[in-house]
């Protein structure tokens, strides 16, 4: 049977990709000093789980690296070496080096196979130097477990049960399996032999109660087996048994009396099988449920308990003793039916691993299937074309929900209580729909400690990482181009943020450093916020290299101002510049990045005491909470998170500097009043601000009040893309459908603040002295 | 200056051979014009548009359609052809082009043709509001004379301000 295994692949790689992602995790978390056996299970674990699959695949570079990683695991796992940070450092290692392995065979890229080299070499020498009493490289894993042999026998005795005198040619290649079937009927005991005749050559015979026992030879596996029989009956009252190549037709010719003696000795002869069993537990591969082993043999024992209604079955034994077997196998067939047929010592030996195989694997599939259960892999695109449904459903129901107000609530009361139940289910039915996409920040956050510690023992410094809000969840498509701008963050307060440990000590601060990366929800944004307990922002040394930069700058700025000067292309004021950061590339990168995602970058730093570098991002990108306005016959949405607060002026409120450049004073500061209806020539019987509303908004620490008509309401809108099907217009972010299926524009708020400034939109210069402004000139002139 | 037109004129040649096939024929002002029938999505009714700023005349807006935000544009007024009045005989035919979904505001949709290459001809240069390049060819229907637009060069291009100049 062969299978294209390439469509398996992807699965792996995420399962692996995972894997390594957690064991790092843990890594990163695990105390040298008294290292939690849990963990370091889990570790071993990963490793492990990742070598079954890799070898399965065929990466054999990655099962090679496991194998070494699983033993030095195994043996500081068992307390035989004691963990030291060079072994952290040296999983460390090996975990990337395994990631570079998993990324080279899923996207073609360049494997270092010098790294791979080093790697494997500095696994192999930690082992050995640890190693007191060397232990051959195969073994160590299933050793523990199986040394524990007492309960193999009883999974082995129903086994003898099987099959009667059957003599048939067993090819190559092939095995003779006892199937020992539970009561049932007829018909199923012969779909069951006509289905298992598709893979061999069956033979049944009835015992005594009325069971059968069915005898198949075939070249397929034990699991094939069982999931063709699992279609008639539940595959856990079967009892499969391996038997071998017919070796020698052992007369049935003893008594019953002389199985007795070789049964009672095979429980004491067990132990001598050990070695045997060892090696062949290891090839199965099956060594990460070792250290469940013993348990699970224990549940296979109970297992089997209720297969042993034949008191006279013989057992048949593990036993490497070519006598004891067969004298055991002629008294089995003496004993009338039984026959274990003709087994060779090695094959029966197998037999029993083979089987605690099974019994392993299926308690140890339980977690596993589970997870299984609890999540899938779902393609993003069908994840959006769902939002995207969901979005159109939500409009339609305000379509419904409008005309159906509209109606006579006595003559209609009954479709309006069911529109009020589509009204709700809708809504239910948006949220859980958006929170698929949703993921915890954990996502981003799980690989800065990593991060961190490499660099911070890079450059000599002690930093404490705290992470604040993993749990906080954000749409993933956000998530993902999160990641780039917080790296950078991350770094950079590492790197320039964080002083030296005798700097520290000599400011009087603990030598450790923090930083702290948090996340949480405000309003309808998450913040994101990155902070350092290091030197803080030197707002003079900024003003001093913005100025010799070339860039526009006065004393007066206000700290907010001067702290985004940092986000300028090419401004750096790191004295030295490191191959960590410090030439200045990046943070004009990072605010560009987080402001293409909706989001706001703002810095606040007190010299000597650290700086924190906060981002606001939508919590999404499909929706957002908008507040409309109205302006002429038309609606605009303005995103709400980007306005400070509206407010009608007062005529004495309005000021002009020059006659023009109309402004507005809200408690003690002047902000420029940008004229919707001017910005888009857009005809309006409100031309007066004192007569509309201002909106005062703010995007990058600009503030400005927008005049409009008035104010319509708050609401959820979906974003839809004007250039899907047009082209981008200035001062405008997109357009959303409105509860009556029109199109209403999102205001693109940073652009509108800066077309403000660049144009003379606000005061039209030449056209804004005319009679449409009355009361503000009057107001100017008094 | 000659080798221009004749440049031209082979060149309309050979679009002839390929502009045989179907048309939608619809009615700007008195002129009759043609335009591949499988870029038609649909056609339908005029609606309330929503109002773009600092756009040109011609183009009216944006629409709903079905969930799609769909812009509008008045050929009557982009060509200066016929009178130019919204009323429930107005008609937009929805184009799809290339994915893209734009509808243009026309008088009235007369009817689907199928030409042949033998009913085609050349168009001579002239100034018109049209580029003449964005003419395919003409082609004479019971004594009419009809104009057939090469529809997505028209749309697409840079003076119909519908797209970004980066598509380009």
């Amino acid at each position: 049977m062969t299978v294209d295994m390439s469509q398996f692949y992807e699965v792996f790689f995420d399962e692996a990709d995972e894997l390594l992602a957690e064991a790092e995790r843990l890594l990163l978390g695990i105390d040298i000093e008294q290292p939690d056996t849990e963990d370091l299970n889990a570790i071993f674990r990963a490793a492990h789980s990742i070598k079954g699959g890799a070898a399965t695949f065929g990466f054999m570079d990655m099962a090679e690296i496991t194998h070494v990683l699983e033993n030095l695991l195994d043996k500081i796992r068992k307390g035989e070496m004691k963990l030291t940070g060079e072994h952290v450092d040296a999983f460390l290692a090996a975990k990337d080096v395994l990631k570079m392995e998993l990324d080279g065979h899923r996207h073609a890229s360049v494997v270092d196979q010098d790294q791979v080299g080093d790697v494997k070499m500095m696994l192999k020498s930690l082992s050995e130097a640890g190693d007191v009493a060397p232990v051959p490289k195969a073994a160590p894993v299933a050793e523990a477990p199986v040394a524990v042999p007492a309960p193999a026998p009883v999974v082995e005795s129903p086994a003898p049960v099987a099959a009667a005198d059957i003599a048939i040619d067993i090819p190559p290649g092939h095995q003779v399996f006892n199937v020992a079937l539970p009561e049932i009927t007829d018909k199923d005991l012969s779909n069951i032999k006509d289905e298992l005749a598709l893979l061999g050559e069956v033979s049944s015979t009835q015992q005594a109660d009325k069971r059968h026992m069915l005898t198949l030879v075939t070249d397929s596996s034990q699991d094939d087996i069982i999931s063709i029989c699992s279609f008639i009956l539940d595959p856990d009252d079967l009892v499969i048994t391996v038997g071998g190549a017919p070796k020698t037709e052992t007369p049935a010719a003893e008594p019953v009396a002389a199985t007795a003696t070789p049964l009672a000795s095979a429980p004491a002869e067990e132990p001598t099988s050990d070695d045997g069993k060892v090696k062949v537990h290891e090839e199965v591969g099956y060594g990460l449920f070792a250290e469940d082993g013993k348990e699970n043999e224990e549940e296979g024992y109970g297992f089997f308990a209720p297969f042993n209604p034949h008191p006279d079955a013989v057992q048949t034994q593990l036993i490497g003793d070519d006598t004891a077997l067969t004298a055991e196998n002629s008294g089995a067939q003496s004993t009338t039916q039984v026959v274990e047929d003709k087994q060779t010592v090695v094959e029966a030996t197998t037999a029993a691993p083979v089987e605690k195989r099974t019994q392993a694997r299926r308690e140890s599939d339980k977690p596993p299937a589970n997870a299984e259960t609890t999540s899938i892999r779902v393609g993003i695109e069908k994840v959006d074309q769902l939002i995207n449904l969901v979005g159109e459903l939500v409009i339609t129901q305000a379509m419904i929900e409008q005309r159906v107000n509209a109606l006579d609530p006595v003559q209609n009361e009954a479709l309006i209580n069911s529109v009020g139940q589509l009204t709700r289910n809708t809504r239910d039915l948006q949220e859980s729909v958006m929170s698929i996409r949703m993921m915890p920040m954990d996502f981003v956050f799980s690989r800065f400690p990593r991060m961190v510690r490499d660099l911070a023992s890079k450059l000599n410094k002690k930093v404490e990482f705290v992470t604040i809000g993993a749990t906080t969840e954000l749409d993933k498509g956000l998530i993902e181009r999160i990641v780039d701008p917080l790296t950078h963050l991350v770094r950079n307060s590492v790197d320039h943020g964080i002083e030296t440990p005798e700097k520290r000590k000599a400011a009087g601060k603990s030598e450790i450093g923090t930083l702290t990366l948090s996340a949480a929800h405000k309003g309808g944004s998450i913040v994101i916020e990155v902070t350092d307990d290091g030197a803080g922002l030197n707002r003079e040394r900024i003003l001093a290299k913005a100025q010799s930069n070339g860039l526009a700058v006065s004393e007066n700025m206000s700290d907010g101002e001067v702290y985004s000067l940092i986000f300028a292309p090419g401004f750096s004021t790191a004295e030295v510049v490191t191959d960590v950061s410090g030439r200045g590339v990046g943070m004009d990168v990072v605010k560009r990045n987080i402001t293409a995602m909706g989001g706001v970058v703002e810095i606040r730093s007190a010299l000597g005491y650290g700086t924190t570098i906060s981002i606001a991002l939508p919590l999404t990108l499909a929706i957002l909470d908008g507040m409309s306005v109205s302006l002429g016959h038309s609606l605009y949405v303005v995103p709400l998170n980007l306005i400070v607060e509206t407010l009608q002026p007062r005529a004495e409120d309005i000021k002009t500097v020059t006659g023009e450049g109309y402004m507005v004073h809200v408690r003690g500061e002047y902000l420029p009043i940008i004229a919707l209806h001017r910005l888009f020539n857009h005809h309006t019987d409100i031309t007066d601000p004192t007569k509309g509303v201002l909106v005062l908004i703010e995007a990058d620490g600009k503030k400005s009040a927008l005049f409009v008509d008035r104010l319509v309401g708050q609401q959820q809108v979906v974003i839809k893309s004007l250039e899907t099907n047009f082209k981008k217009i200035p001062g405008v972010s997109g357009a959303t459908i409105m509860g009556d299926g029109s199109v209403a524009l999102i205001l693109d708020v940073p652009a509108i603040i800066q077309m403000g400034q660049t144009t003379n939109y606000i005061t039209g210069a030449s056209t804004f002295s005319q009679p449409s402004y009355p009361a503000i000139l009057n107001t100017a002139n008094a | 200056m000659n080798m221009n037109t004749e440049a031209v004129s082979t060149s309309a040649s050979a679009n002839l051979k390929n502009a045989a096939g179907e048309y939608l024929t619809f009615v700007l002002g008195t002129e009759q014009y043609g335009l591949e029938i499988l870029k038609v999505q649909e056609i339908r009714g005029y609606d309330a548009v929503t109002q773009i700023a600092n756009t040109p005349d011609f183009i009216k807006g944006v629409v709903n359609l079905r969930g799609k935000i769909v812009p509008i544009v008045d050929l009557r007024i982009k060509f200066n052809l016929g009178k130019v009045e919204y009323d429930e005989f107005t008609v937009v035919i929805i184009l799809n082009l290339s994915g893209r979904v734009v509808g243009i505001v026309v008088d009235g949709v007369s009817d689907v043709m199928a030409l042949k290459e033998e009913q085609l001809r050349d168009v001579p240069s002239l100034v018109t509001s049209i580029d003449t390049k964005y003419i395919v060819g003409l082609a004479t229907v019971e004594d009419q004379m009809l104009i057939l637009v090469d529809i997505e060069k028209l749309m697409s291009s840079q003076e119909m301000e519908l797209m970004d100049a980066a598509v380009h």
